[in-house]
Parts: C-alpha cells; structure tokens; sequence
C-alpha cells in the first residue's frame, strides 16, 4: 500500500472555507424565494389535541401557510428501515393525527415570509389538549421494563440475556465480591449546528439542503413518507456542523419541511431552535445498571454479572451496545449479562458518540476500580491479570488487541507511578487530587460501500461517495488516501461528498466512515487506473469501487478497539469543586490515517466524555414530561475554561484483518473510557464513591 | 414590570414618533448597507438572511454559545441577543470580512495549522472572538485564553487546538 | 416575537417622557431580547437609550461611579476599579461571557430578570409571569433554585453577580423619574417576592437607572468574589460570596458579606458579619461565623446541597479576601 500520505499529518483541505465563514451548513443555503418554518411543539407530555384555533395566527403579517393533522395532507409513510432506525416500532408519523405522545412532539408548522412572522405565528397558534400523566423516569414505579424484539435470542446483535458458566453461582462463593448499582444521565447530543433542512420541489421532484449523517439514507425516508421513487429527492449535505449521532436518523422536521414546501409552493427553510433539538432529535438514553464481580484474593474474576436498562419510547424500541463489552474485556469463566429497555412516553432516543459502551463501560470499569480497592491491587495490575487470550464470549481470537500495551504505555507517560494508592491521600494546596484510570473499547464495523473515481484530461481526479464530515476531517483523509491509490499529489485530487446522487455510502457513524469509504475509495480508485490503463486515449474515464468485510474473515475474528484512558481530577476541600487537572488517553485503533486530526478527534472526544461525567443531564419533569433544561445555558457542556491538559497518543498496531486500510476507527473509543477514569479518580481524590453520572458538586458534598 | 399586552394586539411598527429611524445604515466588512429591518430582526438574522453573510452562524439564538459572535465597531458581541435596528451607524465585521485580499488573516491560518477546529460551525464565531481576545490583551498565556475565550462552545471539544492558535497567532501579533 | 416600535431617545428627559407614555428602556438588551423572544416580555414599545450620556466611569473621593450605561467590561477592566474595587471587578468578570459583557449595561445588570426554567415557558403556570397562576418550580426541578427570601409564590434566585458585589460593598443607585431624582441603596432595589412576586423592584414608573456609586475604603480594596459552579465559566452560580475585609492589629476591623444563587434577592450576610468584628481572622472563626448564614434557610426538594455550600462559600471567601490561605 503506497502510503506517501496516509500516516501524515495533513492540514485540513476544508479548513480555509470553514475559517473563512465559505463553507456552507444546511441552514446557509439561502435559495430565490424562500419563506420560513417554524414548528409548534405539544405542551403536554401525553394525550390528544382537542383543538387548534389557528384564526389569529392566519391573520398575522406574512403568513403563508398554518398546518396540522386537521389539514395536513394523508403521507403515505411506506414502510422503511434504515440501517439505523430501530428494528422494532414504527417512526412518529407527524401531522397525521391527534395523539400527542411526547412532550415536544410537533403539531402544527407555520409558514410566513420572515422567520419573525414566522416565530411569531407559531407562538399565536392556540392548541388545546386532553392530558394525560406520562411516564418519563425508567426508576420510577409506573414503568415497566422489556425485553426488545430484536435483542431476543442468542444470534442478536445486542442481545438480552448471555450467559457463559454460572455467574450467579459463582459470585455467591467468590471470596472477593463487588455488586454496585450505576446511573448515567440522559444526555442530548447538542451538536453546535441546530438541525435544519431548506426543501425546494420541483414538481414532483424534492431538494433537500439538509444537515445528516447519513444522506442516502434520508433520500430513501423522504421518498417513502411521500411515495415518491426514491430518484426523485435529492439531499445535499456538504457540511455537517457536528453530530455526535444525532442526525443519523432523518428527523420529523425534515419531513415537515418538504410537506410544508410542498404546501406553499416555494422553497422552506426550517431549522429547529436549540430548544426543540431537546424534544425530537434523540437522546442517549439514561442507563440502570448493576454490575457485580467476584475475584479470587489474588485478583483473578471468577463472576462477572452486567445487569442493564436502557430508555425508549412508547413506539419504537431502540437498543444499543450497554451490555456489549462485558463478554470479552475480561477473562472470566463465568459471565451473565442482561439488557432490557423500558419504555417511556418521550421521543426515541438515538445513539450518541459511543452509544451503549460508554454508559455500559462506565459501570463495568467502575466496578473493577472498586475491585481494586477491595482487593488491595493496583487497578491497572488488576486488568493485566485479567487480560484474555482469546474473545471468551466468541471463543475467537482478537484481530489485535493492544489494550495492557495502552496501559503500559499511559502509565508511563501519565506518571502513574506517583500515584500513592491510598483514597484521599494526595493533596495539593486547596484540593483533593486523584488519579484514575479505565478501559475503553469499541467495535471496528465495517459496512458495504461505493465509492465513485474519475480521471480528468488535465491530470487531476474526482472521488465522489454519498458520505459525510460532521468533523472528524472525511473531506481530508478520504483524499489522503485517493492521492496515494492514484499517485497523486494532495492537490490533484477532489474529494466530495454529502450528495444522494453519489454512490452510496453507510451511516457516517460507529466509527466506520474511515474504514468503509476509505476502502471504497481504494477500490474505486484502482479499478479507475486500470479503466485508464485500457483506456488511454478516453478522458475524462470514470469507474465505480465497493467495499465491504469479508464474511469469512468476520467469522474467524473479533475486531475491536482497545483504549486505556487516565485522569487527575482535583477536588476543592471547600466547596467541592471538580476540576480535570489533565488526562490523557492511549489507543489501539490499528493505522492512523493523519496523527494531527486523530488527536484532535480523541482530545475532543475526551472533552466530550468530561462532560458525561461531570455535567452533562437532561431533566425532565415528572409531572408532565416537560424538559426543563433545555437551553444551552442550562444544559451544561466543557467551556474552553474546563479543559486543561489533554493527550492522545496511539500504540503501533497492525492489523490486517478489519479492512484493506487497517484502521479501526477513533470517533466512539475517544469517548469511551473518559467517565469512568474521571469517577475513578474522583473516589482516589476523596474516598468517597459516586456511582451516578453526571458527577456534580452537590454529589461530593452530600455523598 | 409591565403588564404583558395580550396575544393580537400588536402595534404595527408605525412611525409615529419623530425620534425613530426606519432606516439602518451600518457597514458591514467595510461595504455600507441601507436596510430597512423588521424592529424584531437580530443583527445574526439580518447578517445571514437578509444579507447572506452565512459565516455567521446561529447555534442557540439564546446568547449561550457564542457562534453568532461578530465584532460590533471593534468590540465582540453575540449577534442574536441585539436588535440590528439598534446598531445604526454600526461598523460590523464578520468572519468574511477578516482575510484581506485573499490573504488569511493570521489567526485564520492559525485555527488550520494548530486544527483549532473539527465540524467547523463555532470555528467563525470561535476566530472573531479569537480576534477580540488577542485585541484585547487577554491572550497572555493558555490560562488567560481559556478564562477569555470560554464564551465560545466547541462541542468537538475542539479546545486545545484553539488555544493554542490563539496563542500562536498572539505571539505574532 | 411580538411586533414592537423601537424609538431612540435623545436625551434622559425624553426616554422618562417615553417611558410614562408605556415604552420599556432598553440598553444592552441581552435579557430583554432573550425573553422577548420566548414572549415572555412583551414590550409594545421601546425605547432605546444606548446614546444618553450615562457611560462614565469615574473616581470621587474613595467613592467609584458608574453611570448605568458603563458595559461590564468596560467596568471591568477600569483600572481605578481594579485599584479601588477589585470585588466588583471579580464579580463582573465572574459573570455570562466577554461578549455578553461587552453588551450589557450595569444598570440593565441589575434588573435582569430570573433564571427560573419555569418562568421561561409559557406552559407552565409562573406567579412572577402570570400572578395567580401558581408556581411549578415550588414542587419541581428546584435546584437552582433560592432557600432564603422565598415565598409560596416564587422560589427563584436572583442571578446579577455584581448586585452581591454591589450589596456587599453598601452601593447606593440613583434614578430620575418624572418627579425628579432620588438615590437609594442597592439593596433597596430588590423587592422580596411575598405574594407579589410580579414585582421584582421598587423602581416607579418611569424611573431610569442613572449611576451607581460604590463607596471605597480599606475593605473594599481588600475583597473578593467566590463564585461557585459546576462548569468553571459560563453559568450562573450555585452558590457565591462577596467578602470584604480590613484587618487591623490582627483582628477584624470592617467585614462585608453577601452571597448570590441562595436568595430571591442579593442577600447581606449581617450575622456573620457582626460575628467577626473584633476577632482574629482564623478558619474556626470564619466557619463558625459563616454557619450564620444558615439561619431563616429554608430548603426545598432538590437544593439542600446548598445549606452545604452556603457556609463553606462564605468562609472560603473570606480567606480569599484575607489573603489568610
């Protein structure tokens, strides 16, 4: 593989239009003609609208157009499922009735000429509704949890129930026990970008300017929920201002935007405020877990029992990876792990950034620092005499597994050495200070893929993949690696995305778009040259290249990523403030494809992770569902005054199995690892164990 | 506090009063407009709707994260918590209006060399108030930049990068 | 956002004149337009007095003045404040975000309105919105919320950062309104919520903020702010303390307290003061005072935590402002 660029630390090839206000987001696109839309959201968390008067809003400067179920057209809503929207339930089919099931839902959408006549229509609109109490807190007594569909049987992808040994058994006769119990926040997902989508049709033809991670994907929903071939709606995404999962699905508003561009004939421009990314653009779940190990003295788990229960909403039931590192971080003979849902009367959630193991390997990792205590062994002794052979829960073998290599590496480097193990032993002027450390891991997916390649008269080439760049640098890599299938120079070589009409690729998600397009890519650029090569006198020559994970090599392998994360936190002895001093984080993730934007994609996802732990909460009121923070002023997420010093550093690691690149993936392993780290070293700075997250200055004082 | 007016009885933006101006005058990235806004348009909406300048981007319309931030006759200010109609006479720079000539203005270059950003949408809010930050003397070590600059949210967690093209691009200023 | 007429006023005499006839001032804006936006204020007129001349900055005496059009940062970062009142400098720059601070006034400072999530939603019933409605927070997601000063009717903390400062440090306001000038202290701006909790101030009709003045001394240039939170910058407090303190002959001479984020209003320490004077500054002493704090503190479901960090606020504080750890 000729790799004269990938490996190097490639400045970004979109980073002058996104420094110079030149790159366009959804809501930039300003079209001849368009109006604006703006949704109305329920006011009560459960129940029916019994009427809309809608008179003194139609009377309002420039309105256009008030739509609801009572005269919104019938959708067709065909059936669809994208590789992202859950197996089980049916999306919410917005405008179409008078059910309200969530707080937030959207009932109604006005159309005027201005975005204030607009805003000001929809606040005039008078909705009446039959309430109900909802169900909104999965601890509470009216809720009931279930095993989802697509979780039953021992050949789902998450399942409900695994079990190797007795581990109930054994961890009654273990001579060292912890059994704990952990709660993580809902958390929104807040991307700096508010989703948005400007919809323009063309007779029976729509365009959608829309922010999504996964563009072939909302031209397929679109088309079924308006009966449409699926040829006939266009999405362009060319910028993504940040993700993080949420816009992996295609949200009722983009739905609303075309219907309502549709009624008035003439291009909408929609964009949700940050209030309303709060109600219908998914959430990671809040999570219930029980995590008990049992150990031999000398340190060996003998029982390992992962007890988890996720949030989803009354109509679709989403599940995620809560449960799914515990099988094959450890070795252990006895193993049971359990994952139910509970439904609720709020939107569906979604995943966001490490969706499952984040929360999952919080309680897991939590545990085993707690184990550590108990048993008097360091913590990162405490792994390395666990560490498998082999995957036990698959019985395969790990493509490569780097994860004591990352301790290693990171205890060195982080100066674990000057940890005194002791809780509450370590001071420094006004604050507890602690040290922790945890495990991050995260699966390397690999999912079929296009990729376009052409060859100009003038010597340079076009790649086009339907993929997006919510941040990670898709624009840079994926030209890294074009440049070096072709052999070309950097700036020879066009790398697009974000558009329906370009072969297609998976959801830019579970950190996969490196190891998917890229491949892609590889492929479409050799088949490309070798087009020319036959075709010398034909420019400009194009030719098509897919990618996908060999079943046999998914069949003989476990492919993960391994990472082992560190943090010192210092806690004031007054007033119990918590602050990250520094943490740092070493991965496995196989080839790097460009050191400079991979550490800023693990320093940032580390960012992310210190908001789970320390800030980061959806509130709902239980009396009727209402989400009481949100607001970016209360939703609290790390200002550039919570970060200190944060490093990344990656192990050598090759691994020839996951994907003709050998690259594992970044974007969720970042994140992964950080919460339990910090909590970690939260219990070395006080003593004190807190097991609910988000971590806050009220818990340290009141524990 | 006043009694809120019920919903219907609004008072049309009549110009009943000799002290008001219909007419805004303020200059954007040196170009000079003559607008004539709805009272209600925030200086953000009017930058990109009304005169497309969408580098200036709306992240929370609340005065909570800083990506409207624009320089206001030299000063940084979130661009949706003010009124445009307010700002007659005002000397506006947006991000647009920072490279000169096609030239990158030092802090810019600094955001790509040190990968101040990732998705890109805080990065002109993140840069202009970089600008003022650096103007204002408050760019004197990584400390004093973070204390500075946290009114500007980076959800990539872009934050060490930005520091440090804050400080670079101080140092060589 | 409902539909406004924006006017400009000229001269103080004008914007009272427009202000009689039903026109809102309005300087800064950055809360004014924040709720306007959710309709929660729903001025039919304003009255824009960005060019009245009330921007000075000034020293008379010990004393500190600032007309009520100065920006937060241009107080700030005034270097006879940073001389003379480096409490009220802190408590500024503790405050919203540079930008926000270089858009709003001090006067508008002191009359921003609450963080209270309920008061900002038109669906949930709000004393303080609507009188007689009821209030959501009493039995809701309270723990932002106040534990002195409340009342059956409102529960929400006054979140101005410089109102503490400027309660603390004995500042007095004047205002000019249609029957002429007066001056108060600051203090006295803040009503207490009782049954009337619509009623957040004692300014009269009409009546526009001219300047502040915050007297000087030995204290004052011996004082600090604490702001406690879970996010290091960009929120309002949990908890905070203004402390001022001389110190003569190893014994405390002259103590100013008062606290933010735990009353409906900017809230004077007077009890711990009084338990300070005389004695030596030492960490039992200044605990044992601050447990003072506590006293009338009525907690709600979700903010006990704060009867926690009230007291260690004020002690920290104080040894802040001592210089003592």
């Amino acid at each position: 593989m000729n790799t004269q660029f990938v490996g190097q630390p490639i400045r970004r090839v979109d980073g002058r239009l996104k420094v110079t206000g030149g790159a366009r987001y959804a809501a930039d696109f300003n079209l001849d003609e368009h109006v604006y839309a703006v949704i109305v959201n329920a006011t009560v968390g459960l129940g029916r609208i019994v009427s809309i008067d809608q008179a003194a809003a139609t009377r309002l400067p420039g309105v256009i157009a008030v739509i609801s179920h009572l005269n919104a057209p019938r959708l067709a809503y065909h059936p669809h499922k994208g590789a992202i929207d859950p197996a089980t339930g049916e999306r919410l089919h917005v405008l179409q009735g008078d059910q309200v099931r969530f707080y937030g839902q959207p009932v109604a959408v006005v159309v005027a000429d201005t975005l204030d006549q607009a805003e000001r229509a929809a606040a005039a609109l008078s909705i009446t509704y039959a309430a109900k109490r909802p169900a909104v807190d999965p601890s509470a007594s009216d809720t009931t949890e279930i095993m989802a569909e697509a979780s039953k049987g021992p050949k789902a992808y998450y399942p409900a129930d695994t079990a190797r040994g007795d581990a109930d058994a054994a961890l009654a006769t273990a001579p060292v026990r912890i059994d704990a119990f952990y709660d993580t926040a809902r958390e929104n997902h807040n991307p700096m970008e508010p989703h948005a989508t400007v919809a323009r049709w063309d007779g029976d033809r729509v365009t959608l300017w829309s922010k999504t991670q996964f563009v072939v994907n909302e031209q397929a929903e679109i088309a079924a929920i308006f009966g449409i071939p699926t040829e006939n709606v266009q999405v362009i995404s060319p910028f993504v201002g940040g993700g993080f999962g949420t816009t992996l699905r295609t949200w009722s508003h983009v739905t609303i935007a075309a219907l309502a561009a549709r009624q008035v004939g003439r291009p909408v421009k929609l964009a949700l405020t940050r209030k309303q990314m709060f109600f219908t653009t998914g959430h990671r779940p809040r999570s219930l877990q029980r995590v008990a190990l049992g150990a031999t003295p000398d340190g060996k788990l003998t029982s390992i029992v992962h007890e988890g229960r996720g949030e989803t909403s009354r109509y679709e039931e989403f599940i995620e990876a809560l449960t799914a590192g515990t099988g094959f971080m450890y070795s252990c003979p006895n193993v049971r792990t359990q994952y139910r849902i509970v439904p609720l009367d709020t939107g569906t959630p979604n995943h966001m950034r490490g969706p499952g193991e984040a929360q999952g390997m919080f309680a897991l990792e939590c545990a085993m620092d707690e184990l550590s205590y108990e048993l008097g062994i360091d913590p990162i002794e405490l792994r390395r005499r666990n560490e498998p052979e082999i995957d036990e829960s698959t019985g395969k073998p790990f493509s490569s597994r780097s994860l004591m290599p990352c301790y290693d590496r990171g205890a060195e480097l982080f100066g674990w050495a000057q940890r005194n193990p002791a809780p509450r032993s370590m001071r420094d002027d006004r604050e507890y200070v602690g040290m922790g450390c945890a495990s991050a891991t995260y699966p390397v997916l690999f999912s079929p893929t296009r990729a376009r390649a052409r060859l100009l008269a003038d010597g340079t080439a076009e790649i086009e993949v339907a993929a997006s760049d919510m941040g990670p640098g898709t624009y840079t890599s994926m030209t890294q690696v074009a440049a070096d299938a072709l052999g070309l120079p950097l700036d020879n070589v066009r790398f697009s995305l974000g558009r329906s009409d370009f072969p297609p690729a998976p959801p830019h998600g579970g950190s996969q778009t490196m190891a998917s397009v890229g491949s892609a890519i590889r492929a479409a650029c050799a088949a490309v040259l070798e087009a020319a090569a036959r075709n010398r006198e034909v420019r400009p020559i194009e030719a098509e290249g897919s990618a996908q994970r060999d079943p046999e090599v998914a069949a003989r392998f476990s492919m993960h990523s391994f990472g082992a994360v560190f943090a010192e936190v210092g806690i004031d002895s007054d007033v119990g403030t918590i602050r990250v001093r520094r943490a740092l984080g070493v991965y496995g993730a196989g080839r790097i494809v460009n050191p400079r934007l991979a550490l800023s994609q693990c320093t940032g996802g580390m960012v992310g992770g210190i908001g789970m732990a320390l800030m980061e909460r959806t509130m709902l009121d239980a009396r009727d569902g209402r989400l009481v923070n949100a607001h970016m002023a209360d939703y609290l997420m790390p200002v550039n005054l919570d970060i200190d010093r944060l490093e990344a550093h990656f192990v050598d690691e090759e691994d020839p199995h996951v994907n003709p690149l050998g690259v594992k993936g970044l974007g969720e392993i970042a994140l992964v690892g950080m919460a339990p780290a910090i909590a970690n070293a939260i219990f070395h700075a006080t003593g004190t164990r807190l097991r609910n997250l988000p971590i806050s200055i009220e818990n340290v004082l009141t524990a | 506090m006043a009694v809120t007016p019920a919903v219907g009885t609004i008072s049309a933006a009549a110009q009943d009063s000799s002290t008001m101006t219909d007419t805004l005058r303020i200059s954007v990235n040196g170009t000079p407009h003559e607008l004539t806004p709805d009272p209600r348009q925030s200086l953000l909406d009017v930058l990109r709707e009304t005169l497309d300048l969408t580098g200036t981007k709306k992240g929370c319309n609340q005065g909570a994260c800083g990506a409207c931030t624009v320089l206001v006759d030299g000063k940084r200010v979130v661009s949706c918590l003010t009124l445009a109609a307010m700002h007659d006479g005002a000397e506006i720079t947006t991000i647009e209006g920072l490279a000169k000539g096609g030239e990158l203005h030092p802090l810019q270059t600094a955001f790509i060399e040190h990968d101040g950003l990732q998705c890109g949408f805080c990065t002109p809010g993140q840069i202009m108030s970089g600008v003022a930050c650096i103007a204002e003397g408050h760019a004197g070590s990584p400390e004093e930049i973070r204390f500075w600059m946290s009114g500007n949210i980076c959800r990539c967690g872009a934050y060490p990068g930005i520091v440090a093209a804050i400080t670079d691009a101080a140092e060589r200023a | 956002m409902l539909l406004f007429t924006l006017q400009k006023a000229g001269s103080p005499e004008d914007a009272i004149a427009a202000a009689q006839a039903g026109a809102r001032y309005i300087a800064g804006g950055t809360t004014l337009i924040d709720l306007m936006r959710e309709e929660v204020e729903r001025p039919e007129r304003l009255v824009d007095i960005n060019a009245l001349p009330l921007k000075d900055i000034r020293v008379e005496g010990e004393d500190l003045v600032f007309g009520a059009l100065a920006r937060m940062s241009e107080i700030a970062a005034h270097p006879d404040v940073l001389r003379l009142q480096p409490l009220v400098a802190e408590s500024l720059i503790e405050g919203a975000s540079p930008q926000l601070r270089n858009m709003a006034s001090i006067g508008g400072n002191l009359l921003q309105r609450v963080r209270c999530p309920y008061f900002r939603m038109h669906d949930a019933a709000c004393n303080k919105r609507q009188p007689g409605s009821g209030c959501t927070a009493l039995d809701g997601l309270n723990g932002g919320h106040a534990i002195l000063g409340t009342s059956e009717q409102c529960v929400a903390t006054h979140p101005s950062d410089v109102a503490v400062a400027f309660v603390a440090l004995d500042a007095t306001m004047r205002v000019r309104g249609p029957d002429g000038e007066r001056s108060f202290p600051v203090e006295e701006l803040f009503r207490l919520p009782g049954d009337t909790p619509h009623l957040e101030h004692t300014l009269l009709p009409g009546e526009l903020i001219l300047e502040v003045r915050v007297p000087g001394g030995a204290h004052a240039r011996q004082a600090r702010y604490l702001k406690v939170r879970d996010r290091a910058s960009y929120e309002f407090a949990l908890v905070s303390a203004a402390a001022a303190l001389e110190i003569e002959d190893g014994v405390i001479r002259t103590v100013r307290i008062a606290c933010g984020g735990v009353g409906t209003k900017p809230w004077r320490m007077r009890a711990c003061e009084q338990a300070l004077i005389g004695r030596p500054p030492d960490r039992a002493n200044l605990e044992a005072a601050a447990k003072l704090a506590l006293e009338g503190t009525r907690p709600l479901a979700h903010n006990h935590y704060k009867i926690e960090l009230l007291p260690r606020t004020i002690a920290r504080a104080l040894e802040m402002a001592g210089e003592l750890a």
